[in-house]
């Protein structure tokens, strides 16, 4: 099928500014589902609120547009109610880490078969550019004027931390490595966590000077680096990207099927 | 006992009937003094091939319970204030995206913590108003074991019928107390199984656009229509649209379709109010207290009856009105500060003859209660 087949033309244009990096991680994802061959009516896409969330709804899947930071939780109802459905949920930093963190963290300890990809531009895009728990120290957003002094979540720690079973990171300069990530965890049976860096040019990167939205995905080349590289020895700054953790623990919706036989056997 | 009489908490009977309607699929997290309705539920629901989820809060569970109505189940989470309180929001999620489930509020003394293991009916405007924006919503409540049982199934029932979330407000002493409940036979009950679509794959369906009845019908997640959920203002297609004429019909929609069947959805018990010159009007606990009175004072040649209501929400006014406009005085039995009483007072044609026999101590009120309150508006002193 081609890309456009994946897309509901009917909800275009969409909203994304000139340059946002949500709009690769989309073209990204359609792939991914293109090259896994998942038929259409097997995938549900859940999302909250935040210029991330939209993506559910430019794509011709069962899509689920929700309440602020709580997508996990709709998608943990929709995945355990009906567990061969296919279940992604892209989110922002905000979305996921802030609000949604509570959730964010159960859903990984339960480890269950959810695609979680956080869309991480360090800032709160659509409601103009305050600072979000990813967005670290030193920051400059119209909630931190005089920057920022909040630590930020490593998501990749925190998701490790967590119990999640699939654990990886690229950004939107590494186009063909975002569809191979999903890919492998959207396949991955248990939660999944895809962290994508993805630019805002028009909060993030005006407020702090990183120039436009080529120059920031730029900067994401340079200051990212594959896991375990030489570089990184040499420079322990960069910010490693690849699969952090591929591991095969019971995932919740198979453990509950064990359940219903035990409680059936009576 | 019959073989399909149990002798058991009023949580329990929720549970019965719950799972008569056709549960399976429940998200809770642990509150008194609703609790046994997530234990029970933990152990019941897998017998059956259904699911229990233990969420991480609240949220977490309404929202749980939303998104497996959308691929097709019967649903429900069960909760008290505080945990109400969580819910708001993604109530009026459900709200506004026609999502039939069940919420049960186990209500307990408020506000804040209050007091967890005492009874209340203090969340009843809550159920109305808690959440923001214009909506209808549809709340139902239960005196005994029975009823509690017959008025789930109903819950179930409307929540299909008009795809809309139905809070059940029971409070801390129906759900503690124990009695006897019959549960009937199979097939015995009514039950709305969900409307789906007849539109054939590849052909136009529109999940936001009712029929001339009203009714929705749905489509399961999974099935061959795909189609778009939002919170947002949304067409036909569930796409979100800012266009006024979207936005205006949408809310004139979600209010009409129940405000404008609030005499069909009232359900509601009657006693000796045919020559009635005292109407109580009660509901839950209280209305044990007030049939108890009631029926006291008749066999002293005393002419009181009472209105027991098991619908609150859409409030039937009408019936209220109709039913009270001959009598002398209405007293609104209820434990709080009188959130029922004041829609009696909107409702009836002399709400300066309305008057409230309440308490808000925790301590359950008793027939004594109101005989004092009784005396006092009959002028005869306490
Ligand atoms: S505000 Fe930022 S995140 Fe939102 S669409 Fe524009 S560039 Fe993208």
């Amino acid at each position: 099928m081609a890309v456009k087949d994946y897309i509901r033309e009917r909800f275009l244009p969409h909203i994304w500014c000139p340059g946002c990096g949500h709009g690769t991680v989309m073209s990204g994802l359609i792939r991914a589902v293109e090259q896994l061959g998942i038929n259409k009516n097997d995938m549900v896409m859940v999302s909250g609120i935040g210029c991330s969330a939209r993506i559910s709804g430019y794509l011709d899947f069962h899509t689920l547009h929700t309440i602020h930071g709580r997508a996990l939780a709709f998608a943990t109802g929709v995945k355990l109610s009906k567990p061969d459905l296919n279940c992604i949920v892209p989110m922002g930093d905000g979305d996921a880490l802030a609000i949604g963190g509570n959730h964010f963290i159960h859903a990984a300890r339960r480890n269950i078969d959810i695609t979680a990809i956080v869309m991480n531009n360090r800032i709160y895009g659509m409601t103009g550019g305050q600072f979000s728990p990813l967005s670290g120290i030193g920051v400059n957003a119209t909630t931190a004027p005089y920057l920022n002094i909040d630590n930020a979540f490593d998501v990749v720690k925190l998701a490790k931390a967590a119990g999640a079973t699939f654990v990886a990171r690229t950004t939107t300069y590494h186009a063909k490595q975002i569809t191979d990530l999903i890919m492998q965890a959207i396949t991955h049976k248990g939660f999944s966590v895809v962290e994508i860096l993805s630019q805002c040019p028009t909060h993030f990167g005006r407020k702090n000077k990183e120039g436009s939205a080529v120059d920031m995905m730029k900067r994401y080349r340079e200051i990212t680096t594959p896991i375990g590289s030489k570089k990184k020895k040499e420079n322990p700054d960069l910010i490693e990207r690849g699969i952090f953790v591929q591991e095969n623990n019971p995932e919740y919706c198979i453990e509950y099927d064990k359940i219903i036989k035990k409680a059936m056997k009576g | 006992m019959n073989k399909n009489t149990k002798f058991i908490q009023g949580n329990e009977a929720c549970v019965e009937g719950a799972l008569y309607a056709g549960l399976d699929f429940f998200a809770g997290y642990p509150i008194t003094p609703s609790t046994e309705i997530a234990e029970h539920l933990a152990k019941r629901l897998p017998e059956k091939g259904g699911k229990f989820i233990q969420m991480e809060d609240e949220i977490a569970s309404l929202c749980a319970i939303i998104g497996a109505s959308l691929t097709g189940h019967k649903v429900m989470t069960a909760t008290s204030g505080p945990g109400f309180s969580l819910m708001q929001e993604a109530l009026s999620y459900a709200v506004m995206t026609e999502i039939p489930c069940v919420i049960v509020d186990v209500q307990r003394g408020g506000p804040s913590t209050g007091i967890p293991t005492h009874g209340s009916q203090g969340d009843v405007n809550q159920a109305r108003w808690g959440t923001h924006g214009d909506h209808a919503i549809i709340a139902l409540t239960a005196s005994n074991h029975q009823d509690i049982f017959e008025v789930t199934v109903n819950a179930f029932n409307l929540a299909e019928t008009y795809r809309t979330p139905v809070i059940l407000l029971f409070d801390e002493i129906t759900g503690h107390m124990r009695e006897p409940l019959t549960i009937p036979e199979k097939g015995k009950l009514e039950l709305v199984q969900r409307l789906r679509t007849s539109v054939k794959q590849g052909v136009d369906y529109h999940p936001y656009l009712p029929r001339e009845d009203g009714r929705l019908p749905m489509s399961d997640f999974g099935d061959v229509h795909r189609y778009n959920v939002t919170g947002l203002v949304h067409d036909m297609w569930g796409f979100p649209s800012s266009e006024p004429k979207a936005a205006y019909e949408l809310l004139r929609h979600l209010v009409d379709k129940i405000e404008n069947r609030a005499n069909k959805i009232a359900m509601f018990k009657e006693y000796h109010m045919e020559d009635a010159e005292c109407v109580l009007i009660s509901y839950g606990a209280s209305a044990r207290s007030s049939l108890h009175v009631v029926e006291d004072r008749r066999i002293r040649g005393e002419r009181l009856g009472l209105i027991e209501l098991q619908t609150l929400w859409p409030f039937p006014s009408d019936i209220i009105r109709e039913k009270c406009a001959d009598s002398k005085y209405v007293m609104v039995v209820e434990q709080n500060m009188g959130q029922i009483l004041h829609e009696v007072k909107l409702s009836v044609d002399r709400p300066d003859r309305v008057f409230l026999a309440n308490r808000i101590d925790g301590v359950f009120i008793t027939p004594l209660d109101i005989m004092n309150i009784l005396r006092l508006i009959q002028g005869k002193g306490v």
